[in-house]
């Protein structure tokens, strides 16, 4: 995946909460392969006037500032490729569905959260001065609003460092190759009942 | 022991972590993975990468996201959707997976068929690539969605890494009223800690009302953990769940299963172990429920109005408010129960399972439906059983469609849609905008009250609609 380290880039308002990830993708193009484009189907069914993400204003946005439980519900991986792949390397917003935030960051988005009042002023500023820029430092853990306010965040080591270097974890995962075998090792006497027992002919 | 007490989750937690990084990242054992048709993209890095799937002696198939709720013995009409089943079909057999199939006498929605398969154990790490995942904590085992990379990581590996989430306990005591379910109580906990109430959490359900719910109802409650942002949600295990599980096809039979059931018995939360945070609910106060709104967290007893968004103090939230009131094309201050509908579903991984079709079928029995609408079970077992009890007659004699079974209409991904503009009353676990089709609108609700807004063709207080 991509790396991300720093990004300087215009950012866009979206007042809206619990912005579901069948909102991001609606379901009917998750059976489309990655090839398609994911990008197109980005808020597919939102795309109408007065949506943020088409105000000429905003555009070349590459960060969102959005408001609670952003990317809630379906685990499809395939919102985070819509964002991605629609240009977005950055969300901001008070709060994350778990399952959306494990796979941003698996793809190189990075996923910021601020309390809410923060947001909801960044937001707010974004409106007054629309087409402002952020300014994301993620090694210093830092977002810089237009006026060069500098607002830390705080971020998973392992999701920090994993996003700096681009890293793919089952390559990580295998340095632990001697643990795991251990542990399905021991496992396997200690719950005996772990693998499925054959089902008896019907 | 002088161990300190500890919950359920911290249990099942701390028996499958394999290493921990001195940033506090845990390397996670996982016990079972369900992957189903959406796991295309999973199957696609792994084969890139030229990796194996490292135990399918635990990984298991099931296609249920985009099969036909009609006419199974003919070829599936759309390409497009047809590709989705039979590269299922060729993953599973490419990695020697056991694969439930469209025609498998097992086959039904995933979060129906592992625990009917004896699949769902206590005690387990269960994850797929599926965000009702949760479900299955209705066992006492800790089961999560994740998304394709991770599908993937877990196929390679059999391991995930996770950082320990918080804990939080709801705890629902007392009776539950006539005609209120388990359905109910998940909406109204929803209602009660917002859609990302949970967020970061493994609830734990406990309480006597919990523990009276047989297991179809604990189905249901954790299924819907994740409406409240949760990252899983769990039950103890207890003598429901051990005669649920015993003599199911995949489960440990004989002595084996004795070894378990007393392992499974050391499960339980201490006492005096401590949470992150505690939630209380009254039973007695749950009434049946519905959603008003295009999040789960709109959920509201039946007999309340449609809120007003001017007695809103926070303007950002007022127009959200409004947003939603615009899409559902309803008025503040209307009674729910004139709201009227064009469409019922009963199904999905929520409310699909024998209680829920007895349920519907005791309100619709010898009553005709006013609106055009679709059963659908959870499984093929779930399918035949109910065959069997002669519902399929009762829905069909009401004038419901009897559907094959799937995720169908929750998700409408297999065609079956919602129509746009439509209002569904659906027994289903999300109302978000476009959910069931481009600008349709649901309504969550229980079996009962779906099959009750079925016979008036309106919301409807099922404990008011009396005997047929």
């Amino acid at each position: 995946m991509e790396p991300f380290v720093t990004l300087s880039a215009v950012a866009v308002p979206l007042d809206i909460a619990n912005i579901d990830t069948d909102q991001l993708l609606p379901a009917r193009f998750l059976r489309k392969p990655r090839s398609a484009g994911y990008g197109n189907f980005l808020f597919h069914d939102e795309r109408k006037a007065g949506f943020p993400l088409d105000d000429p204003a905003y555009t070349g946005a590459h960060i969102l500032v959005a408001d609670r439980n952003f990317g809630c519900g379906s685990s499809r991986e395939g919102a985070v490729y819509a964002l991605v792949d629609g240009g977005i390397r950055c969300v901001v917003a008070p709060s994350f569905g778990d399952i959306f935030a494990a796979n941003a960051a698996k793809n190189g988005l990075l996923t910021i959260s601020l309390p809410e009042d923060t947001v909801a002023e960044l937001r707010r500023r974004l409106q007054r001065t629309p087409g402002a820029s952020l300014t994301v430092d993620l090694p210093a853990q830092v977002l810089v609003d237009p006026d060069g306010t500098r607002i830390p965040f705080a971020i998973d080591p392992f999701k920090k460092e994993c996003l700096i270097a681009g890293l793919d974890d089952v390559a990580l995962t295998m340095q632990h190759r001697g643990d795991i075998d251990a542990f399905e090792a021991a496992d396997a006497t200690a719950r005996p009942w772990l693998v499925p027992a054959k089902p008896n002919a019907a | 022991m002088t161990d300190q007490p500890r919950t359920l989750f911290d249990k099942v937690w701390d028996a499958h972590v394999v290493a921990t990084r001195p940033d506090g990242q845990a390397l996670l054992a996982i016990d079972r993975h369900f992957l189903h048709e959406g796991s295309f993209h999973a199957f696609g890095m792994l084969d890139h990468a030229g990796r194996k799937v490292r135990r399918p002696e635990l990984t298991f198939t099931v296609a249920d996201h985009y099969v036909p709720s009609h006419a199974r013995s003919k070829p599936i009409a759309d390409p497009e959707i047809a590709n989705m089943v039979t590269t299922l079909d060729a993953n599973a057999r490419n990695h020697g997976l056991r694969h439930f199939g469209l025609l498998d006498p097992a086959q039904g929605i995933v979060h129906v068929l592992a625990p009917e398969q004896g699949l769902t154990l206590p005690g387990l790490t269960i994850v797929c690539g599926d965000s009702h995942t949760s479900t299955h904590g209705a066992f006492g085992a800790l089961a999560f969605g994740i998304g394709a990379t991770e599908v993937a990581h877990v196929l390679a590996t059999q391991t995930l890494w996770q950082r320990r989430p918080k804990t939080m306990r709801v705890t629902i005591d007392g009776t539950l009223g006539a005609h209120v379910t388990a359905k109910d109580v998940i909406l109204a906990v929803i209602a009660a800690i917002g859609a990302g109430g949970a967020t970061g959490h493994v609830i734990e359900y406990a309480g006597s009302a919990i523990r009276g719910l047989s297991m179809e109802g604990r189905l249901t409650v954790c299924n819907m953990s994740i409406e409240a942002g949760a990252r899983a949600g769990m039950i103890a295990p207890d003598e429901t769940t051990f005669a649920w599980i015993e003599g199911r096809p995949f489960a440990p039979k004989g002595e084996l299963f004795d070894r378990a059931v007393a392992h499974w018995r050391t499960l339980p939360t201490d006492e005096g172990a401590t949470f992150d945070r505690e939630v209380t609910i009254d039973a007695a106060s749950v009434a049946p429920t519905v959603t008003w709104g295009t999040s789960p967290e709109t959920a509201v007893p039946v007999t309340a109005t449609v809120p007003d968004p001017d007695g809103e103090g926070d303007p950002v939230r007022a127009e959200q408010m409004r947003k939603m009131l615009d899409y559902m094309a309803l008025a503040p201050g209307m009674a729910l129960e004139d709201v009227s509908i064009d469409r019922v579903f009963i199904g999905s991984c929520t409310n699909a399972r024998l209680d829920d079709l007895r349920a519907a079928a005791a309100v619709l029995r010898g009553r005709r439906s006013r609106v055009p609408g679709l059963v659908v079970p959870g499984s093929v077992p779930v399918r035949r059983q109910a065959e069997a009890e002669g519902l399929d007659r009762v829905f069909t004699d009401a004038g419901l469609e009897w559907g094959e079974p799937g995720c169908s209409m929750c998700v409408g991904i297999n065609g079956d849609l919602v129509p746009a503009g439509e209002r569904c009353a659906s027994t289903t676990n999300r109302n978000f905008p476009g959910r069931q089709g481009p600008n349709a609108r649901t309504h969550l609700m229980s079996p009962a009250m779906a099959a009750a807004a079925a016979v008036t063709g309106r919301i409807t207080d099922v404990r008011k609609l009396g005997e047929a």
